[in-house]
């Protein structure tokens, strides 16, 4: 890729985090025909037995050769790790921000403490030369597998997409309607705050118009 | 190891297990109500959690489980002391920890607290560790949450140290080394059963198979057979690890009543009143009714109703899951003493054999 963020299109995605959500966004996206690498922060070594039982198909990787080989990289480590990372690791890609930050839970990361902005904003500053959307963090991984319906169900679910880049994240949407949900497109970073914890969409499983009216009746109320 | 790595994981069961059928229980204390609904002391909800295993013993009960918590709604954070009280009055119920917080204690003292109980009870201690999923242990104690994964980790590994027995000579980050040392109560006949409570993480898999621990699936939301790839995971990183293979266990919530209806009537409004709560303290949407509905059906994680529906659920998710144990967390806070009694009565009477006729073929 040459400077730029945006890929063409979306055939490679590298998975950095192989914990909780990790393995199931690997797993989902290899359903969808996409090639998958999975990263932690040690040797690919650690993860092969994982990879093979848990996400047959996908590829145990360094984060750095995930990364480089990655159309996408999609972000699913915990937030209080994040400072540590290297933005030169992502620099020129599409990240797909899947973190959330919330204290009360998972402690005070000082990077993101009592700021106004959205987390995925503070992600994007860091990441200055990478391309952030924020989505995927909104759905409980033991419900991201199960949630999945294909294009035109009726009861079909939605996950929430924002990014400050209307091209990245409509490459990104289409990643989600590939993987089986429908994509609601936000128009920037900013708005995605709608899908951090302690709004009326974080851990919920939503269909389109039941997300969309969480949204309308939130607008309101802000 | 048998399995072909060409079969999709998820189109098979976990596997057949050698290790007997457990069928156990688990309480977090839930704060009890009485029968116009006013809370008991926390003292009183002690002391019934006392006759609640007393009871399991006397109804069948393979196992009985306390799992530490730190709120007014769970007020549990001795649990080891009640199950040395239930020691006291029973003769051959397992009982043990559902979970022990390690990351917010003290791996020695842990040891130390259960070979004590192991001693008291003639050899029915276990102990399930987790690393607090329930986080009030961790301001208590000073502890920062974002050292949560190294503080499990150096204190799982220096807990499998302490388990063998003999001097113990350890070095972590943590704490303070030892050199050398002797940790007493020696056990009897070797190590208690310990087991490590995994969610949804399958490093945690990893983890216990390498330092030795038996699998707790703690399965608390969503579809069961979704584990099916961690017993197999589990046994195979066993066997890479040079192990023989390992009990497999399930822990999930539920309630029994006479008749599905009554467990449902008696379980929503107390379960949809800690988990608006809990919604609170992790930022989530409250679940809707649509949801709690899915997690009592076939698909979920939720096992409620009369004592058919729940045996053929436990019977078919073990199938599925290929464990050999599965222990129900029956309460939610706010429960009468009295349906908590009947729930215990009907697990043991009529759960426990329809589960063990239904696993005989
Ligand atoms: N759990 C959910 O239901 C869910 C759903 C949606 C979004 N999320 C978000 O996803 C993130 C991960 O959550 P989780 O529950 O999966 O956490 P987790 O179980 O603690 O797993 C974290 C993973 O991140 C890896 N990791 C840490 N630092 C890394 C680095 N610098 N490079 C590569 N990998 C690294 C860890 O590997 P090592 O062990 O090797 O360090 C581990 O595999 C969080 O921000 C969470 O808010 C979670």
């Amino acid at each position: 890729m040459s400077g730029s963020a945006i890929p063409s299109s979306v055939q490679r995605i590298a998975v950095l985090g192989a914990g909780h959500v990790g393995p199931v966004i690997a797993r989902i996206a290899l359903d969808a025909g996409f090639e998958v690498a999975i990263a932690a922060s040690g040797s690919p070594e650690n993860l092969e037995l994982i990879t093979q039982v848990v996400m047959p198909g996908a590829e145990a990787r360094w984060a750095a050769d995930a990364v480089a080989a990655a159309d996408l990289v999609v972000l699913a480590i915990p937030l209080h790790r994040f400072p540590a990372l290297d933005p030169g690791l992502l620099a020129g890609k599409l990240v797909v921000d899947a973190m959330n930050y919330w204290a009360p839970a998972d402690g005070v990361v000082p990077m993101f403490k009592g700021q106004e902005v959205s987390s995925s904003e503070i992600v994007q500053r860091q990441l200055s030369q990478s391309t952030v959307v924020k989505s995927l963090n909104q759905i409980a991984y033991q419900d991201l597998e199960d949630g999945r319906r294909p294009a035109g169900s009726p009861d079909r679910h939605a996950i929430g997409v924002a990014g400050n880049d209307a091209g990245a994240a409509k490459l990104v949407g289409e990643v989600i309607d590939r993987i089986g949900y429908d994509p609601i497109l936000l128009p920037s970073l900013s708005a995605g705050r709608i899908l951090q914890p302690g709004g009326p969409i974080f851990g919920a499983v939503l269909a389109r118009s039941q997300f969309e009216l969480a949204i309308r009746t939130t607008a309101v109320h802000a | 190891m048998t399995t072909s790595t060409t079969e999709s994981p998820r189109e098979t069961t976990g596997g057949s297990t050698p290790f007997p059928l457990v069928l156990g229980l688990d309480t977090f204390g839930d704060h009890e109500h009485d029968a116009r609904d006013r809370p008991l002391s926390h003292a009183q909800t002690i002391r019934n959690v006392v006759e609640e295993g007393v009871l399991a013993e006397q109804v069948g009960v393979d196992f009985f489980g306390i799992g530490e918590h730190h709120t007014d709604d769970f007020p549990m954070p001795a649990a080891d002391v009640v199950l040395a009280a239930i020691a006291a009055r029973t003769q051959r119920i397992h009982i043990g920890s559902a979970v022990t917080v390690l990351s917010s204690d003290d791996p020695v003292r842990v040891f130390q607290r259960f070979s004590t109980l192991n001693a008291i009870s003639s050899g029915r201690a276990e102990v399930i560790l987790g690393r607090g999923s329930s986080i009030d242990s961790f301001p208590l104690f000073g502890y920062d949450l974002a050292d949560y994964e190294d503080l499990f980790e150096e204190k799982v590994n220096l807990f499998a140290e302490l388990r063998k027995g003999g001097p113990v000579t350890w070095q972590g980050n943590l704490r303070p080394s030892l050199n050398n040392q002797d940790v007493v109560p020696f056990t009897e006949n070797g190590p208690f059963p310990a087991w490590i409570g995994v969610g949804g993480s399958p490093q945690s898999v990893v983890r216990a198979a390498h330092y030795g621990f038996s699998l707790m699936l703690a399965i608390i939301g969503g579809s069961p057979a979704r584990f099916r790839p961690f017993s197999r995971l589990f046994l195979q990183a066993l066997e890479k690890f040079g192990r023989e293979p390992l009990p497999i266990g399930v822990h999930s919530p539920g309630h029994v009543a006479d008749t599905d209806e009554k467990a449902l009537e008696e379980f929503w409004p107390r379960w949809l009143n800690i988990i608006t709560k809990m919604s609170k303290v992790r930022g989530f949407a409250i679940p809707t009714m649509e949801s709690f509905r899915f997690e009592v059906g076939p698909q979920g994680a939720l096992f409620i109703g009369s004592p058919e529906t729940v045996a053929q659920k436990i019977a078919t998710n073990l199938k599925t899951l290929g464990a050999n144990r599965f222990d129900l967390k029956f309460g939610m806070p706010g429960l009468s003493p009295a349906s908590v009694l009947k729930n215990i009565e009907l697990y043991g009477t009529k759960v426990i054999p329809r589960v063990r006729e239904l696993l005989a073929d």
